[in-house]
């Protein structure tokens, strides 16, 4: 078992990669996200890492490589941020549809405009339906924890899906974080050898990305979504078996202090830690509130997150970007959504905040549930509102 | 051989990616059917030169066992480079259904 | 059927590793060179495709022509997804996870997914030194998508986002030199081929097979429809661009340049420009400033080979 030790999280996500034993390394440097791929860089320079590093010229290269060498079956790791995942928006597509199992660290940032490097989820948000297994991190450990795992999910012939594992810009990304790494041992006794069904090989040749015409899209489009739906299963597999292997254990929603809470504050990234100090304080004043962290982004988890929610009053989601025009809060629209058909539901009401890297403290966390608590008694007229906003 | 028509396909039927595993699966579908016009051999001209089994874009041009070649008219779309670069004009074009 | 032992009075290699039962146009020139080079490369090959002609009439489907194993993904990214399936590859053997033969990595676009939306990939793929071909397949257009213009359209044509008007003559820039951009980025080979000379091209394709990095083959595509020639006439466009010099046959091998055959004397441009109805239009004066800059590129052409020669 190793020893706890003090790590910037970007290096335990290229640790963890590392400990993965990926084969290839495809990166293109974008902030917040280079501390990542410069320690890969540096891992394989000194031998500690026997992958090939290819330092391709844009994000869209980056991914369109990794399609190709997942597609020879050589484990693939990539990572990026902000507009370097919008670059590489149309690719993301097609390693999902092509069921090709890249893992990628996606360091949230603000999308520009105006130009903004620091952390929000805007960048995920406009990738909601590309179909990959999205999951999001709360802290260091989590970080590299599940980017061992994803590579176990993703490889699984069971799933053979592309992941994104979301960590926060700067505020997770940057920050020295004590966690416990694994051994290699450990890890290589968890995570099994890649192998594709269809890899390209010319002993057995097949055809990968064949074009599909009006007859037959919808049919393709049906068969992914029933095999991106299904995954949940394996992913709460795997969580189990890490947690039984290594004692930290985790599923697709997570709740903090939910005994008896009539009020329920919906979290994601790692605002989530700040937002548990918030709950405490609050309870400490006796007041009914609890916390629901959604850790499982895509497949979303419906029923997981009906349970936890459905004994509550009132859910406050906090969402970390903006659907501009829209109907304010991505994450809130889609857990209306989720909940809606539900006979008995609680009433939602959405704050957006922490945009473009601006923090947000505890004391702001219990404004908003006390803001949330008096909006819902009104009626909740307004779609949402943004926090901490200078008039 | 798909056993289905394309059209016939359910999501069930498509491999995982839409991946097609059967390599020149494509052989199966008859272009035969666009051309309007086909391309004869007059053997006492050719010269088994080959040049049209060479500049076939559909490779449907093959050489018979006793060395003259003929259209595979399963694919032959009827582009008539064939009867163009013969060096002996031993090839002309029909019409279909002559 | 052609029996196992027929033997064909050329040197070509007898395996289609490209089925027959695709569906581009009657007449399609580029899906002759296709053909042509799938022989000479044999079956050990990956082959990623960007989207474009050649990708569409093989691949819809459940229908595939390709003998070998192959990808495509996008339009603009064949060298990016080559790079990875060479890197892929190399760890792969390094690793002994995978067998230690030795597979040809190619890439293979249009003159659209090469000279414009591609070039970025491209050159980054050629700069990083992978081992792989990248096969352009120019027919001078984005025909797939219905004759809009590309770098590669050659000045004069008409196409229909560069059409002939009342005001405007077509294409008024000079077609993009791929092959002098591919040389700048020091690969090893590199080189222009016809499949009206199909020995030609199929003795480039084994040359860049061995080629130490990088290889870039850039082969004249003649196409009927976007042309509006006959479609018969697609071999003998191909004698004839090369005739005229309007598409020389040369190589740039380490540095080298071949130009081969080296002509005395070109033939007037007119005679390949008046078998095609894109260039219809062209008044006299067009036509010989296209002669000019013919005439011109060709001595430069002459004057490299001849520096080679002597160096």
């Amino acid at each position: 078992m190793a020893k706890r030790v003090g790590m910037e999280v970007s290096f335990a996500v290229a640790e963890a990669a590392k400990l993965s034993r990926a084969e290839v390394v495809a990166a293109y440097p974008i902030t917040p996200q280079t501390h990542i791929v410069e320690r890969l860089a540096e891992l394989v320079a000194d031998g500690e890492l026997d992958a090939e590093y290819i330092p391709v010229e844009s994000e869209h290269s980056a991914m369109s490589a990794c399609l190709g060498s997942s597609a020879v079956g050589a484990r693939t790791f990539t990572a990026t941020a902000g507009q370097g995942l919008e670059l590489m928006h149309e690719v993301l597509y097609v390693a999902s549809s092509s069921r090709l199992p890249v893992v990628m660290a996606v360091v949230n940032r603000a999308i520009s405009g105006p130009l903004n490097v620091w952390g929000d989820h805007s960048d995920v948000m406009a990738t909601r339906d590309c179909g990959w297994i999205q999951i999001f991190t709360e802290n260091g450990q989590e970080a590299f924890d599940l980017v061992l795992c994803a590579f176990r999910i993703a490889e699984d012939h069971r799933v053979l899906f592309p992941i994104m594992v979301h960590l926060d810009g700067f505020h997770l990304s940057h920050m020295v974080e004590p966690l416990y790494p694994l051994e290699q041992a450990e890890v290589d006794a968890f995570l099994p050898p890649y192998h594709y069904p269809f890899a390209l090989d010319p002993d057995k040749p097949v055809t990968l990305g064949a074009y599909g015409p009006p007859f037959i899209y919808t049919e393709a489009k049906k068969a992914q979504e029933v095999a991106l739906r299904s995954t949940k299963e394996v992913i709460m597999e795997v969580w189990r078996e890490f947690g039984r292997r290594f004692g930290r254990h985790y599923s697709p929603v997570e709740t903090y202090a939910t005994e008896g809470a009539d009020t329920l504050l919906f979290t994601m990234g790692s605002f989530s830690e700040t937002a548990s100090l918030a709950i405490d304080r609050l309870r400490q004043q006796g007041e009914k509130v609890g916390q629901v962290r959604l850790r499982l982004w895509r497949p979303f988890p419906f029923d997981e997150l009906y349970q936890a929610v459905r004994m509550a009053k009132l859910v406050i989601v906090l969402d970390r970007s903006l659907s501009v025009g829209g109907p304010g809060g991505p994450v809130c629209s889609e857990v209306k959504s989720a909940l809606y058909h539900q006979k008995e539901r609680p009433q939602i009401v959405s704050f957006v905040g922490g945009l473009g890297g601006r923090d947000i403290s505890v004391a702001d966390f219990e404004n908003m549930v006390r803001k949330g608590q008096k909006l819902a008694a009104q009626g909740a007229g307004e779609y949402y509102e943004m926090i901490g906003v200078r008039e | 051989m798909p056993k289905k028509a394309p059209e016939e396909l359910t999501w069930r039927d498509l491999e995982i990616g839409c991946a097609v595993l059967e390599p020149g699966s494509a052989s199966e579908y008859k272009t035969g059917d666009w051309r309007s016009r086909q391309p004869v051999w007059d053997f006492t001209k050719c010269i088994k030169c080959g040049l049209c089994y060479t500049y076939c874009p559909d490779a449907a041009v093959h050489q018979r066992d006793d060395g003259y070649y003929e259209a595979n008219l399963y694919y032959c779309k009827g582009c008539s480079i064939c009867a163009q670069e013969c060096p002996t004009n031993a090839i002309h074009m029909i019409e279909e259904g002559e | 059927m052609a029996s196992q032992r027929t033997l064909v009075a050329l040197p070509l290699p007898i395996e289609e590793n490209f089925a027959s039962g695709h569906r581009a146009c009657v007449g399609c020139g580029e899906v002759l060179a296709v053909r042509l080079v799938c022989k000479a490369l044999g079956r050990d090959v990956i082959i990623a495709n960007a989207t474009g002609c050649m990708e569409i009439v093989s691949s819809q489907i459940p229908y595939t022509s390709w003998q070998v194993p192959w990808i495509h993904t996008l339009f603009e990214n064949t060298a990016a997804v080559a790079s990875g399936i060479e890197a892929g590859l190399k760890v792969l053997q390094r690793k002994n996870k995978r067998s230690q033969k030795e597979i040809t990595v190619v890439a293979m676009g249009g003159d659209g997914a090469t000279a414009d939306i591609g070039l970025q990939a491209l050159s980054g793929a050629m700069e990083r030194g992978h081992k792989f071909i990248y096969v352009c397949f120019d027919n001078e257009a984005y025909m797939n998508t219905g004759v809009q213009r590309s770098s590669a359209t050659p000045f004069g044509a008409s196409t229909t986002t560069s059409p002939a008007g009342k005001v405007k003559m077509g294409q008024a820039t000079w077609k993009k030199n791929m092959v002098a951009i591919a040389a700048a980025h020091d690969i090893p080979y590199a080189a222009t081929a016809c499949p009206s000379f199909p020995l030609d091209l199929i003795k480039k394709v084994r040359k860049a097979k061995q080629a130490n990095g990088p290889a870039y083959l850039h082969i004249y595509s003649p196409c009927p429809t976007g042309w509006r020639t006959g479609p018969e006439l697609s071999i003998k466009l191909g004698r004839l661009v090369v005739s005229t010099g309007v598409f020389p046959l040369y190589e740039i091998d380490n540095g080298r340049y071949i130009l081969k055959p080296e002509l005395p004397q070109l033939k007037p441009v007119k005679e390949y420009i008046k078998l095609q109805g894109r260039f219809r239009h062209l008044t006299d004066e067009l036509i010989e400033q296209i002669q000019q800059r013919v005439s011109q590129e060709y001595a430069k052409l002459r004057e490299k080979a001849a520096q080679s020669k002597s160096a």
